[in-house]
């Protein structure tokens, strides 16, 4: 998957999540948190999300690379290469 | 449903010991995963402590509806169907009444940042720096800190302010000042986003949904079935004995506590010797007495708030609250609009309690507490409500021994075990392939809305076990 593809998949997840949030003007080097209403449920949900849909695990240690979109792209890009 | 094990399968992908909201919860998600699940319940009811039972005169009472926060509105719609979330409503009125201040909140961001200006002084940049601190913690960071180290740094000497902050989750979740600060500030947190929420319709209509979703899933229902047994075959998890009867499964996962799914459920000779010790240390939370007092058919109670805290004791101190000599009351009132189409009212006190104190006792003296709980519960609610002995119709008393029979908790715990619990909880399945357990274990994973969340991510650890 390219980066563009990544960012996709990222905020279909989050929409699916949080159907009440707009995400049409969301700043990608803020932390999701600031600018949204996600609980750190909501949170596990896109890292449980990202093992069923695509096999990918993120380790607890990794969470934190998740806190932006860019960190995430940047995180998961290796990852989802071949995708 | 059915009360007996007739007709169950040989063998499922998955068999779910236990119907709180975490096993119901994990059971919905792995039956709509794809997998076979049997879920076995030995009470004749589903719900675990998320339950209400009825008596003569039209009353019904709810055990542990009182209150939990917005995100239950998310994990319904989640996890479960948009329909239970439409459900859920605000209650406004959390009130708190004691030697040391008396007001009432909504206790959402707004209000609770007013209400430590206004009322408690505290400077505007000390609250946000708080409210910022335990918005943006997380259940798996470190944790090095207990509450009442977080509140000497935010609030030193400010021992009204910490009674404010750890009353209400006290009672939520049995949460002390000892405990990890992320354990009170998590569930904290929570509440605070939005304030405090109940379902309408009350427990018999939320688990009555649950249980519809559960069938339409494909879902194995068997309540009257206790489970005696963990079958584990060559080191892993090949079933369960219940009533008598083996039934084979790939995965187990137990809703039972975490304790006496180790010790009583699979037997610790399956454990290493050091994750048995773990095991043996964890620490149980305390347990509850509760009040349930039904009013009269056609007699009404002006509205005083939906939650009060009441206190007579100086100062908050955690032992007190579990002490015999009650000093502490929660009182949740229950008026006609939490079930639309009655016309009922019910009030339902809570204290937290020690099991030792009641589980010894002879039986006449053992009785006689139990009246000597009703009356002294009744002399103290006179002053929010007056007359209520006139107007109650109805009154009944539930003591650890009761939530023991109930649950089969070991001391009755109504909140599971201490933060601890967490590491053997997770760790079951590198021990034994195929073990887990889901159920209030460190706070976070308690309440209706910690209960359910957790069902969640056992399920999906109990998923990624189970996918080829």
């Amino acid at each position: 998957m390219t980066k563009e593809e990544i960012k996709t998949v990222i905020l279909d997840i989050i929409a699916e999540i949080a159907p009440d949030e707009d995400l049409s003007d969301i700043k990608s080097d803020v932390p999701f948190r600031d600018q949204l209403e996600l609980d750190s449920m909501d949170f596990l949900d896109i890292v449980m999300e990202l093992r069923k849909r695509y096999g990918i695990e993120v380790p607890e240690d990794d969470y934190q690379q998740l806190a932006t979109l860019d960190s995430s792209v940047a995180y998961l890009e290796p990852r989802m290469k071949d995708l | 449903m059915t009360d007996s094990l007739e007709g169950t399968k040989p063998q499922y992908d998955v068999v779910v010991i236990g119907s709180g909201l975490g096993g119901l919860t994990a059971a919905n998600m792995l039956a709509k995963d794809g997998y076979s699940v049997l879920l076995l319940e030995h009470h004749h009811k589903l719900g675990g402590l998320a339950t209400w039972f009825k008596r003569k005169g039209g009353h019904i009472f709810d055990v542990s509806l009182h209150g939990f926060p917005y995100g239950m509105v998310k994990t319904c719609r989640k996890y479960w169907t948009r329909e239970m979330a439409d459900c859920i409503t605000q209650i406004k009125g959390i009130r708190f009444d004691n030697p040391q201040f008396s007001l009432t909140t909504t206790y959402d961001t707004n209000d609770f940042k007013r209400t430590m200006q206004d009322y408690f002084k505290v400077p505007a940049d000390t609250v946000d720096s708080f409210v910022t601190t335990i918005k943006n913690m997380n259940f798996y960071d470190e944790h090095t800190m207990t509450t009442r180290e977080m509140f000497d740094k935010f609030f030193p000497g400010r021992d009204d302010v910490v009674r404010f902050l750890l009353e209400p989750i006290a009672y939520a979740n049995g949460s002390t000042l000892d405990d990890e600060a992320i354990t009170y500030g998590i569930v904290f947190s929570n509440f605070l986003s939005r304030g405090v929420y109940i379902f309408r319709g009350g427990t018999d209509k939320i688990i009555g949904m649950m249980e519809a979703e559960l069938k339409k899933n494909g879902v194995d229902i068997r309540t009257g079935a206790r489970v005696e047994k963990i079958v584990v075959e060559g080191g892993k998890v090949a079933g369960v004995v219940a009533n008598g009867k083996t039934i084979k499964a790939r995965a187990v996962i137990s809703n039972a506590n975490v304790k006496a799914t180790v010790q009583r459920l699979v037997g610790e000779e399956h454990f290493s010797k050091e994750f048995a010790e773990e095991t043996r240390k964890v620490r149980l939370n305390n347990s509850s007495c509760q009040v349930y007092i039904g009013i009269r058919k056609g007699e009404t109670i002006d509205y005083v708030g939906d939650l009060l805290f009441t206190s007579v004791a100086d100062k908050l101190d955690a032992q007190m609250l579990r002490s015999r000599n009650i000093t502490s009351r929660t009182y949740s009132f229950y008026y006609p609009d939490i079930r639309p189409g009655s016309d009922r009212y019910a009030i339902v006190a809570s204290t937290n309690a020690n099991y030792e104190d009641w589980a010894y006792l002879p039986e006449d003296e053992y009785r006689a507490s139990k009246q000597d709980l009703i009356e002294s519960t009744l002399d103290a609610l006179e002053r929010y409500v007056p007359g209520i002995r006139n107007k109650a119709d109805y009154v009944e008393a539930a003591t650890p021994k009761t939530f023991e029979r109930y649950t089969l908790h070991p001391n009755g715990t109504s909140f599971g075990t201490k933060f601890e619990g967490l590491r053997v909880s997770m760790g079951l399945n590198e021990q034994v392939p195929g073990l887990f357990h889901t159920g209030s274990v460190g706070i976070i994973m308690s309440g209706w809305l910690g209960a359910a969340n957790y069902g969640v991510i056992v399920a999906n650890n109990a998923d990624k076990y189970l996918r080829p």
